[in-house]
């Protein structure tokens, strides 16, 4: 039977009047043409896809950008003429030059932190799951769902683009401090190439905006009947935090961006002040300016960014891991109210990205206090995980082998959270691989685990096929020991004093011990890319030769995305959206292995 | 047009707002953070040497007083949207699509004369931040004129009638919150310098 109170028309926005169509039960399915069901979709499914597969584009290309830097680092006095034949002058003679090096670096920076693990997480994520588990058609607007992903699109392009500039693509680091990346004529990376890095990041804070907006309003408005906001899974809690964070944090990162385009191109004063040029010898007549100020605006942002990489990863970490657990989530409110502590800290700690700055010693101390306050929420999170694990029914599904991968990802990396959080040991470990292998660790390797859970566990809902498993089985165990085995040691040339961002260390002494140290780090890493690489195709060839989906609830989950069909309209249900009885998390519940979350309750049960 | 799905559960579920007015509420939210992470940056850097200031051009006194009148003309073209008088309706949209034009050619002519009198973007005081500030505000208010010209539009179809008052809500929500965005920012800018 059709729904009775859903309309479908042909119309973008609400043009026509709802009173014309009130009377009509019926669907009357719109015709889809190649353009609308798969470019300009506004179905939130294939929207999931679209980042989804951009997200993965951009990987491959942030992953090769980082073996090439690699292969500098572990082989410094080697040359690889093939290289010059790829990069042309960007790797004279086969060796990769200083300019290459540092444009990789930040291209490596920017493209996994906004374009892989901010776009291509919560876009795929947010997108597929909101309307899916909470019971909705789609999102509050399909319309600025579906500019969300072409402005990511636009972004994504001119970042691209970027890269074939004859003067390079910026170069400065991915946070892109002035005075460097406001003067042109101080580095090659901040010519062209910076104000392209401009313009897509402006496009993609435009594009995170549309969505984040989206994803809150669509969560606390649309929910199906009987989805109160304490039934909602824990990955919609997650999403709808991250995209708070996201819309709170973005747009000041476009005012720092504004006034830094000022700088560069109008003459204004905002961040350059008493500057000599050595390059052309030219004393600049900016007076007043302050760098530290981008810097404020800049962690304004750039710290709730981590949470917003790592937000998604948690909830999507969280869901999976009950399911193969056969197990309720572990203190379900202490998961919310831990999220919010995060979400909460992530707007008070931005300055202890700057504790090197001529801080005021005071104001750092209290700067020290709130992020290591971080580490309460965290330790909870971690705990309610392990609780989840402890005496379950375990399935080592690919999916949970990843929740679990992340789990033991970001315990490691919180620790070394806890020594970078004090503004004194920050003296000794600022800038150095210490805090490389920290963050690659607690924000990048475990944000990945998160989206490979993500993906494993719902590519069957999202294709209607299934992984290989295989290939799945090789892709965890490689990906999780080679994630350690390149960035463990990093701790400890990072403590030694290993400074980051340097193209070559050989005229320092002090490090030549870490050669051969460097050489296996970077072994690895091209080891773990080529089974990136694996995933990738195991992903492609799935969706067309995968085995098939036979059952409509293959994990024997609770949510609602498990009660539609196995290849879901638009619409998401062909009848009525079920209603909501129960939580999320009915695993092993009174001899039952587990509840969907439409089951009425039993005469002897209590609300939740 | 493309198609979509439309979700009339949406507006018979009697929630208390629809979720398009939703979608205004969060959007205001994040251009406040952007404009705060503006004015807060003005703040810190007034601290910096080499400071300089300006004196207010009268011209944003009369963008006040034309941007607080188009405030007025929005809500009556609402009121009359409601009561159903189509053609009052229209006029009232017309009016605060030109006073909302005639605002931000007085910020032009206000910057124009700050230009004349010596503050150019050289520099890095009270007048280089307000280009910018008032630069952006007047983007959101065109952004919002081009809204009420899409109205106008649809307001003028007499084919389709639409007597949907969530659209008209939007925009005129949107128009109040640039009118209070301006007078925020105007008393910063005559209060901090």
């Amino acid at each position: 039977m059709m729904s009775t109170d859903l309309t479908i028309h042909g119309h973008g926005e609400a043009v026509v009047s709802h009173d014309t169509h009130g009377g009509e039960h019926e669907v009357h399915h719109h015709k889809e043409t190649f353009i609308t069901k798969y470019v300009f979709s506004q179905d939130h499914k294939m929207i999931c896809k679209q980042f989804l597969i951009t997200g993965m584009i951009w990987a491959i290309l942030g992953g090769l950008m980082s073996v090439l830097f690699r292969l500098q680092l572990g082989y410094p006095d080697s040359t690889f003429p093939w290289l010059e034949d790829v990069l042309g002058k960007w790797a004279k003679g086969g060796k990769i030059q200083p300019e290459a090096y540092y444009a990789l670096v930040t291209m490596h920076g920017t493209v996994l932190v906004f374009f892989v693990l901010t776009g291509g997480l919560s876009g795929t994520f947010a997108n597929f799951l909101i309307p899916l588990q909470i019971g909705a058609r789609d999102m509050a607007s399909p319309f600025l769902n579906m500019l969300s992903y072409w402005f990511f699109w636009m972004a994504s392009v001119v970042m691209i683009t970027s890269l074939f500039i004859e003067t390079g693509p910026a170069s400065g680091g991915w946070t892109i401090y002035p005075p460097l990346s406001a003067l042109g004529d101080a580095n090659m990376g901040s010519k062209g190439g910076m104000d392209y890095w401009i313009t897509a990041m402006a496009l993609f804070v435009v594009s995170s905006l549309l969505g984040g907006l989206n994803y809150i309003t669509t969560i606390l408005n649309m929910r199906t009947k009987g989805m109160s906001m304490t039934r909602l899974p824990l990955t919609i809690w997650a999403i709808f935090f991250t995209a708070t964070l996201g819309v709170l944090s973005f747009p000041v990162l476009l005012s720092g961006l504004i006034l830094l385009l000022f700088d560069r191109h109008a003459g204004t004063s905002f961040y350059l002040s008493d500057i000599f040029i050595a390059a052309t010898q030219k004393a600049l007549p900016n007076e007043g300016g302050s760098p530290i100020l981008f810097q404020h605006l800049f962690w304004f942002l750039g710290h709730p960014e981590v949470y917003i990489i790592i937000l998604p990863a948690m909830g999507l970490v969280s869901e999976v891991m009950a399911i193969n657990s056969r197990k309720p989530i572990f203190g379900y409110m202490a998961m919310i109210g831990s999220l919010f502590a995060i979400t909460i800290l992530a707007f008070l700690v931005w300055a202890h990205h700057m504790f090197v700055t001529g801080l005021n010693p005071f104001l750092g101390s209290v700067f020290v206090l709130l992020t290591l306050l971080i580490a309460v929420p965290s330790a909870i999170k971690v705990f309610n995980w392990l609780t989840t694990l402890w005496r379950g029914n375990i399935r080592l599904t690919p999916a949970m082998l990843f929740a679990i991968g992340f789990v033991s990802m970001f315990i490691s990396g919180g620790l070394t959270g806890v020594f970078l959080g004090n503004s004194t040991l920050d003296i000794h470990l600022h800038d150095t691989y210490f805090i490389i292998a920290h963050f690659h660790i607690v924000m990048g390797v475990s944000a990945f685990m998160g989206m490979f859970c993500g993906v494993y566990h719902w590519f069957p809902k999202m294709y209607g096929r299934y992984l290989n498993n295989t290939m799945s089985y090789i892709h965890f165990w490689v990906t999780f020991a080679g994630a350690y085995l390149i960035f463990w040691p990093m701790h400890y040339e990072g403590l030694a004093g290993m400074p980051r961002r340097y193209v070559e260390y050989q005229g320092w002494a002090s490090f030549n011990q870490f050669g051969d140290l460097n050489r296996f780090i970077s072994t690895v890493a091209m080891v773990v890319f080529a089974v990136q690489l694996m995933f990738v195709f195991n992903f492609f060839y799935s969706i067309f030769k995968g085995r098939k989906v036979t059952t409509q609830n293959p994990w024997q989950a609770n949510t609602l995305e498990w009660t539609t069909p196995i290849h879901p309209g638009h619409g998401n249900w062909p009848g009525e959206i079920p209603e909501v009885h129960r939580w999320a998390y009915d695993y092993g519940k009174d001899g039952k292995d587990f509840i969907l979350q439409t089951e009425p309750l039993g005469a002897d049960e209590q609300h939740h | 047009m493309i198609p979509s799905l439309e979700f009339k559960s949406v507006v018979d579920q009697n929630k208390k707002i629809h979720p398009h007015k939703f979608i205004l509420w969060v959007a205001i939210g994040s251009i406040i953070m952007m404009f705060a992470g503006l004015t807060s940056a003005y703040i810190v850097k007034r601290e910096q040497p080499g400071w300089t200031t300006y004196t207010t051009p009268l011209a944003f006194y009369y963008s006040t007083a034309v941007i607080l009148i188009s405030s007025l003309t929005i809500f009556l073209a609402g009121k009359s949207f409601t009561e159903r008088r189509m053609i009052r309706y229209r006029k009232m949209l017309a009016a605060t699509l030109i006073l909302g034009l005639v605002f931000i050619l007085l910020q032009w002519l206000g910057f124009r004369h700050l230009w004349a009198t010596g503050t150019t973007f050289h520099g890095s005081g009270a007048g280089q931040f307000l280009y910018i500030i008032a630069g952006l505000h007047a983007l959101h208010v065109f952004g919002g004129v081009i809204a009420l010209f899409v109205l106008w539009l649809r307001a003028r179809n007499t084919r389709i009638r639409s007597y949907n008052m969530v659209p008209v809500d939007v925009v005129s929500t949107y128009w109040h919150f640039v009118d209070l965005l301006w007078i925020y920012l105007f008393i910063f800018f005559l209060m901090v310098q």
